[in-house]
């Protein structure tokens, strides 16, 4: 059976790691290359680059860090940020990415879920969405939180997986980064609504947030604030998991 | 030792590069036949779809090359869609012919599951007529497969909607339906085997 996965994410601003709460204050959280193969000898099952800064300053990723973290990283790499185009998407899987992360530009041209899924195949096109709550639903934001779309997030997270996505990294802007566990609902009725794998994103603070991340349908769950700070590590969250009857790779 | 990893298409080889350097190997792009021929070890990475590698390849006229290493059982890695090559057809690409060096059938995963398979699971190999791949946790990343191991060939099996082929093996080919280069440690001990690195 298909093991549910523990990825970290690192959050990348001028090649170094960072992390805010609901994507704002941005902290140093140490340099990107030696926090991957930390992660990745703790057990992580892939670990995703997040540029936080590309898009908002308008340019693509550092091509530079994913090429340094590919090196060290024998598990799978996940990049987003900044991608604009395919030509983009070629960069980085160039570079060392495995899957690339579509967000903003997804939402303003949905064809190039297709155009990238197309090119590059489903298992690398991955779309990020950001959901805000509101009026009992969610909205997808973009530009890191700044704008509002308008959009559904659950409409259109179905639209990206009948585009061409592989997987959807679905973050809770108002969980992101305050510890108070993952947005249930609205990772279960994106699970429900799509047949592609569910990365659940924003508000983790421990290994019983997962569990329940995982109940809601959810195949593989995003950590960063825990393990950046020392709350954590992946091996002693997996230990958890193991330990409720949750399938991970030992 | 020459080692060749051939350019299938417009997606990433930086990981098995990246692999394959850890373990001291020396690989280099090469998408000519004769290199292709004669090349001590080549690597049919996983990329894109099969229509598309498939046409790769005849662009570069490497079919005949590549089925004949297989048929004669030289070393040769096969990754990803690059197993699913090796068959004579899939549904992802209906109507393109494949290397047509095994036998059996290319198809989706049922709709119980959800596809793509992405993700760890298990592999269990038999218990002879293995060289290369041992029991452990691989990484898939795969919408089609393989149900049944090829007839003359030892297969590993996973399962994902039902069992199907994780990898299989004769000589000294070896094609893997995970990503040897991203599973890790054991991935590792893979593809060191398959290069003839004690591990």
């Amino acid at each position: 059976m298909l093991a549910k996965r523990v990825v970290p994410c690192l959050d990348i601003d001028s090649g170094r790691v960072v992390k805010g709460v609901r994507f704002s204050g941005l902290r140093d959280a140490g340099d990107p290359v030696e926090s991957a193969a930390v992660y990745e000898a703790q057990g992580a099952d892939e670990v995703i680059l997040l540029d936080v800064s590309a898009t908002p300053q308008g340019r693509a990723g550092n091509l530079e860090v994913v090429s340094a973290v590919r090196e060290v990283l024998s598990i799978p790499l996940t990049v987003g940020g900044g991608v604009r185009d395919t030509d983009d998407v070629a960069r980085l899987l160039t570079a060392g990415a495995d899957k690339v992360g579509i967000n903003t530009a997804a939402v303003e041209r949905p064809e190039l879920i297709a155009e990238v899924s197309m090119r590059f195949g489903a298992q690398c096109t991955v779309v990020a969405v950001d959901a805000a709550a509101r009026n009992g639903g969610w909205e997808v934001v973009v530009r890191s939180g700044a704008e509002r779309t308008g959009f559904d997030a659950i409409e259109w997270c179905s639209k990206a997986a009948a585009l061409g996505a592989g997987e959807l990294l679905l973050t809770s802007w108002d969980r992101d980064g305050t510890g108070d566990g993952y947005e249930l609902d609205l990772v279960a009725q994106v699970a429900e609504a799509v047949s592609v794998p569910v990365i659940a994103s924003g508000g983790a603070a421990g290994s019983a947030h997962m569990i329940e991340a995982f109940q809601a349908g959810a195949s593989a769950a995003l950590i960063a604030s825990i393990l950046h700070d020392g709350l954590s590590t992946v091996d002693l969250l997996k230990r958890d998991l193991l330990a409720a009857g949750v399938e991970v790779r030992p | 030792m020459s080692l060749v990893v051939v350019p299938t298409g417009t997606a990433n080889t930086a990981s098995i590069f990246a692999a394959l350097r850890r373990l001291g190997a020396d690989p280099v792009t090469a998408g000519d036949r004769t290199q292709v021929d004669t090349a001590d070890r080549v690597v049919l990475p996983g990329v894109g779809s099969f229509g598309a590698a498939m046409s790769e390849i005849d662009r570069r006229g490497l079919r005949e090359a590549l089925a004949k290493r297989v048929e004669e059982g030289r070393p040769t890695l096969a990754v990803c869609v690059g197993m699913q090559l090796l068959a004579a057809t899939s549904e992802e690409s209906t109507g393109v012919d494949g290397l047509s060096v095994i036998e059996g059938e290319v198809r989706r995963f049922p709709g119980t599951v959800r596809v793509p398979q992405m993700g760890w699971n298990r592999v269990t190999v038999p218990g002879s007529g293995i060289r290369f791949l041992t029991d452990g946790w691989a990484y898939f990343a795969n919408s089609y497969r393989m149900v049944d191991v090829p007839r003359g060939w030892a297969g590993a099996s996973t399962d994902h909607g039902g069992s199907f082929v994780a990898a299989i093996e004769r000589g000294d080919v070896l094609a893997c339906q995970f990503h040897p280069e991203l599973s890790g440690p054991w991935g590792s001990g893979v593809l060191a085997r398959w290069l003839g690195r004690a591990t």
